[in-house]
């Protein structure tokens, strides 16, 4: 079973998104902002990171420069989840290593269309 | 609610006259979803009150129209089922370079566009591969029975959900701008593909045979008469080494000896020489 980190400061956002990615047989962990996220990344690393662009404490974007920069071995598929939905939020993101960007609202469709781009089901 | 069977017969009727669609009391539910809109806009409470009073008074073209557009299932997405495009990518179209490598000219025709996904993800095909095709005519055509779709699809704007549904974000960098709250295909995409409304049942006047045909999840919907006709048809507009892409859910099988499946791909098909049409099949 692949596992999937679901990073993002709502809780309603983490709920959906773990339902969702259950149901695609994900296990799941959570993480409320980016340092949680990469402590849980540096004991356990996650196939697939959902990650949120704002967030306090550290933003998505810190998160992942420092994820690409400190990861030995395993690289997870990260999937950038936000309402950031211009161009250049995009560029930026992919510039920064992410592997594919969701804008919200999302739906399972779209979770599972994404995923799939990336061969991460 | 369910509609009074006058209104319902009418609206059947139309559909079968118009689109060659078969609308059977099992697909009830769909009318109130697809038309209580446009019910609702015209001061009626629902969709069964509108079509009671249009049986009752009868349906001017315009309007007939409008409720066939209203009633036709537009479901598409770029990419949609991935195969069908990856067949294409590595199999078909590099065929296609050698076959057609003394007139450098190839013509695809998309036969039920919708919305324009489908040819316009043809289109990022070829301009994905632009070095191996540089010289060549590639005429991409994309046709609808609705004039409301074709608009759609020539104005090439898309939502961020449709923008979603099947395009890496890898294409929607390379292919779209942001264009206010909707994305805007980019020019060069869109100078590929043009659209022309036309319904499968009617006439058709595309020119030179094409290359290839997609014609996917359209037949699903029809009479065993009409799938007979068109791909009757869609035969004598093939070229004879031609490939005809079906949808996942529909087959040749049972329904006309104009083609026959390829063993390797599913959903390819391949003419087949001699086949004569049976004597009802219209010409275009």
């Amino acid at each position: 079973m692949k596992s999937c980190l679901i990073v993002d400061d709502s809780k309603v956002i983490r709920k959906v998104a773990r339902r969702i990615l259950e149901d695609l047989s994900f296990a799941t962990d959570e993480a409320a902002d980016g340092r949680d996220a990469l402590e849980h990344c540096r004991q356990t690393m996650p196939d697939v990171i959902l990650l949120d662009w704002n967030m306090p404490v550290m933003s998505g974007m810190e998160f992942l420069s420092v994820l690409r920069a400190e990861q030995n071995g395993k690289r997870p598929v990260v999937v950038f989840c936000t309402t950031e939905n211009d161009m250049a939020h995009i560029r930026a993101a992919i510039d920064a290593g992410a592997d594919e960007y969701i804008m919200k609202p999302f739906d399972r469709d779209v979770i599972e269309a994404k995923l799939a781009q990336v061969g991460a089901l | 609610m369910t509609p009074p069977d006058a209104g319902f017969d009418a609206l059947a009727s139309l559909l079968r006259v118009r689109a060659g669609i078969e609308l059977t009391r099992a697909k009830l539910y769909l009318v109130e979803s697809r038309l209580g809109p446009m019910a609702r806009a015209r001061g009626f409470v629902s969709a069964s009150a509108f079509l009671e009073q249009l049986a009752r008074d009868g349906i001017g073209d315009v309007l007939a129209t409008d409720l066939v557009e209203a009633m036709l299932n537009n479901e598409t997405f770029f990419f949609r089922d991935i195969q069908p495009f990856d067949m294409l990518q590595q199999r078909i179209l590099p065929q296609l370079r050698e076959a057609r490598a003394a007139s450098r000219r190839i013509r695809i025709w998309c036969a039920a566009s919708s919305t324009g996904q489908e040819p316009y993800s043809v289109a990022m095909l070829f301009a994905e591969d632009r070095s191996r095709w540089d010289g060549w005519t590639i005429d991409i055509v994309g046709t609808d029975i609705s004039r409301r779709a074709i608009a759609r699809a020539r104005s090439g704007l898309y939502s961020q959900f449709e923008v979603q549904r099947g395009l890496s974000v890898h294409r929607l960098m390379a292919h779209f701008e942001k264009a206010g709250e909707h994305w805007a295909l980019s020019p060069a995409i869109r100078a590929m593909v043009r659209f022309q409304p036309i319904n499968l049942l009617g006439p058709w006047a595309l020119g030179a045979p094409f290359d290839v045909i997609l014609c996917r999840n359209v037949l699903m919907y029809l009479a065993q008469d009409s799938k007979q006709d068109i791909l009757a048809r869609i035969h004598r507009n093939l070229s004879p080494d031609g490939r005809l892409v079906l949808g996942a859910a529909e087959t040749v099988l049972g329904v006309s000896d104009a083609f026959v499946p390829d063993r390797q791909n599913r959903g390819l098909y391949l003419p087949v020489s001699g086949f004569q049409p049976p004597a009802f099949a219209r010409a275009g």
